[in-house]
């Protein structure tokens, strides 16, 4: 049976279209900055920026940092799915709450939530805590948005087959509307949990305290050009791949849409 | 010969319905003092054109609209909200894209907190019913337009009730998916002497299914009058093709065909109304 007739596409082609397109730009920029295009004292080659991923594992101790910035991020995922949600349960619940707060937590998702951080610093201190909680504000608002445009968004038919079921209020809830809403609230879960990352890795480097964050901070400090780059990567790929386990989880969710 | 017993006590009566609507325009009389009776075993067909309450009548019987006058009584209950002795089916695809055609099913029996054993078990027999053996693991994402109605069917078969309700349940699908799903609901009805009311704009659906068709006047929706369809079962999708069939199509559409060309009029003036002529 031809793999068309089976009906299944291979995934190789777009990876390696990818792959091969990074390739090239990284190509493109070695030559660049050996021909000195691109000035060596502000962005290295990526040939000497790969040669120095090895001294972040031996020299910077990258894992380590890597499992603090996975704590925190890990802790204000959990509070952010946590009362994302519920909070965006109770807005939807309430008219008169969902009228008057939705427009200001959509202003709140857009405000530079970042440029905060001396305020929780003064409030928690110079610690973890201050850093957990930058990323649990930053990631609050997509989560709640999306449960309340979620749970809004259920079709009436099947609010109205759950009715005809004569489904009490917490059932109506449980096994109507949020299930109805997951894919919504699932969008919002991932741009919340980015933005909780992103967050979470930058409170790290204006504070100058906790993982890959601060270490990217030291890197920059000592004027490491090709570590502070490399340690820029590993945050990068960490980001893929927690982006790619959220997927993943989505579709252990939702099987089939 | 049809399904019901003629002389038998009623199972639902509908008494004097009327449901009425605030509109920008006005007030509307959607439903105008409507009453029928259908006894145990009888598939009956409310017909008429758009706009002549016909989904407000569904909404009524089945417990979801309470904004009405009159009474309706199941089984000898007055009907407050939705009873568990009817089970509706919507116009609209309602299957739960989230669970698979078996936990779809098996939803009013986890309701009534049955074990999974004996959920599975209840759901595949029903399953079997719509026809659908073999597609228990899949998800309504996966299946026809036509499966996925049938899965709704199976749901609502479950929680056996009294009296299936059903609301133009096969009006997205084209007309032979249509015909066969006739079938498949002729099939069940006959297989259950399940109670059935159908609610439909199309003439030849419920002429293939029904032992009486009422005929209900646009706006303000009233009873027109209630036709027996005196077709043997029985009965197919064939019977489209008897003579006595094709009789009783053009009867009911002598009777709908000045409703629909009054609903149809009344559409065009509202539209201009609204939004002008066409050369403005």
């Amino acid at each position: 049976m031809s793999k068309a007739a089976s009906g299944k596409r291979s995934d190789l082609p777009p990876i390696l279209t990818g792959v091969g397109a990074v390739a090239v730009f990284l190509l493109i920029c070695e030559a660049l900055i050996r021909a000195g295009v691109i000035s060596q004292f502000i962005v290295p080659p990526p040939s000497e920026i790969f040669g120095s991923f090895y001294r972040l594992f031996t020299e910077e101790h990258i894992v380590r940092r890597f499992f603090f910035t996975t704590g925190e991020s890990l802790t204000a995922s959990i509070m952010v799915a946590v009362f994302g949600i519920a909070l965006g349960v109770v807005i939807q619940r309430y008219r008169l709450l969902q009228q008057a707060c939705e427009t200001w937590v959509a202003a709140f998702a857009a405000a530079p939530v970042v440029l905060a951080y001396p305020l929780f610093m003064v409030i928690f201190g110079r610690n973890a805590l201050t850093i957990i909680v930058m990323g649990f504000v930053s990631g609050l608002p997509p989560v709640t948005l999306k449960t309340i445009e979620g749970i809004s968004g259920t079709r009436k038919v099947l609010v109205n087959v759950g009715r005809s079921f004569n489904l009490n209020a917490t059932q109506q809830f449980w096994k109507i509307l949020f299930p109805a809403a997951m894919p919504t609230i699932f969008v919002g879960l991932r741009l919340g949990l980015i933005f909780a990352l992103i967050n979470i890795v930058g409170t790290e480097f204006l504070i100058n305290f906790g993982g890959l964050g601060q270490l990217i901070e030291d890197l920059a400090e000592r004027y490491d050009l090709a570590g502070t780059y490399s340690a820029i990567c590993f945050v990068i790929l960490v980001s893929v791949l927690f982006f790619m386990a959220l997927e993943k989880i989505e579709r252990w969710l939702r099987p089939v849409d | 010969m049809a399904a019901a017993q003629p002389k038998s006590e009623p199972i639902l009566v509908v008494n004097d319905i009327v449901v009425r609507y605030e509109t920008a325009e006005g007030p509307i009389v959607a439903v105008d003092e409507v009453s029928f009776i259908v006894r145990p075993g009888e598939f009956l067909s409310v017909i008429g054109p758009s706009g002549c309450g016909k989904s407000s009548l569904f909404n009524v019987i089945g417990g979801l609209l309470g904004q009405h006058q009159g009474t309706v009584r199941v089984a000898g209950e007055t009907v407050t909200g939705p009873h568990k002795a009817i089970g509706m089916v919507f116009q609209e695809e309602s299957t739960f894209p989230w669970r698979n055609v078996t936990d779809n099913v098996a939803f009013p029996l986890e309701l009534v907190g049955l074990d999974r054993a004996r959920r599975a078990e209840r759901a595949k027999h029903f399953i079997s019913l719509v026809g659908l053996d073999g597609f228990e693991k899949r998800y309504p994402g996966e299946l026809s337009g036509g499966m996925r109605q049938r899965v709704s069917l199976a749901r609502t078969l479950a929680s056996e009730p009294k009296i299936l309700l059903m609301d133009e349940p096969f009006a997205a699908l084209d007309e032979q998916t249509r015909l066969l799903l006739g079938d498949k609901v002729l099939q069940i009805q006959q297989q259950l002497q399940q109670t059935m009311l159908l609610i439909t704009h199309n003439i030849t659906e419920a002429v293939q299914m029904s032992d009486r068709i009422l005929v209900m006047t646009y706006r303000p929706g009233k009873v027109k009058r209630i036709v027996d369809i005196d077709l043997p079962r029985p009965r197919t999708s064939e019977i489209v093709t008897s003579e006595a069939f094709g009789r009783y199509v053009a009867e009911i559409w002598n009777d709908l065909r000045e409703e629909a060309s009054r609903g149809m009029k009344d559409e065009e003036a509202y539209a201009l109304r609204h939004h002008g002529t066409a050369h403005e």
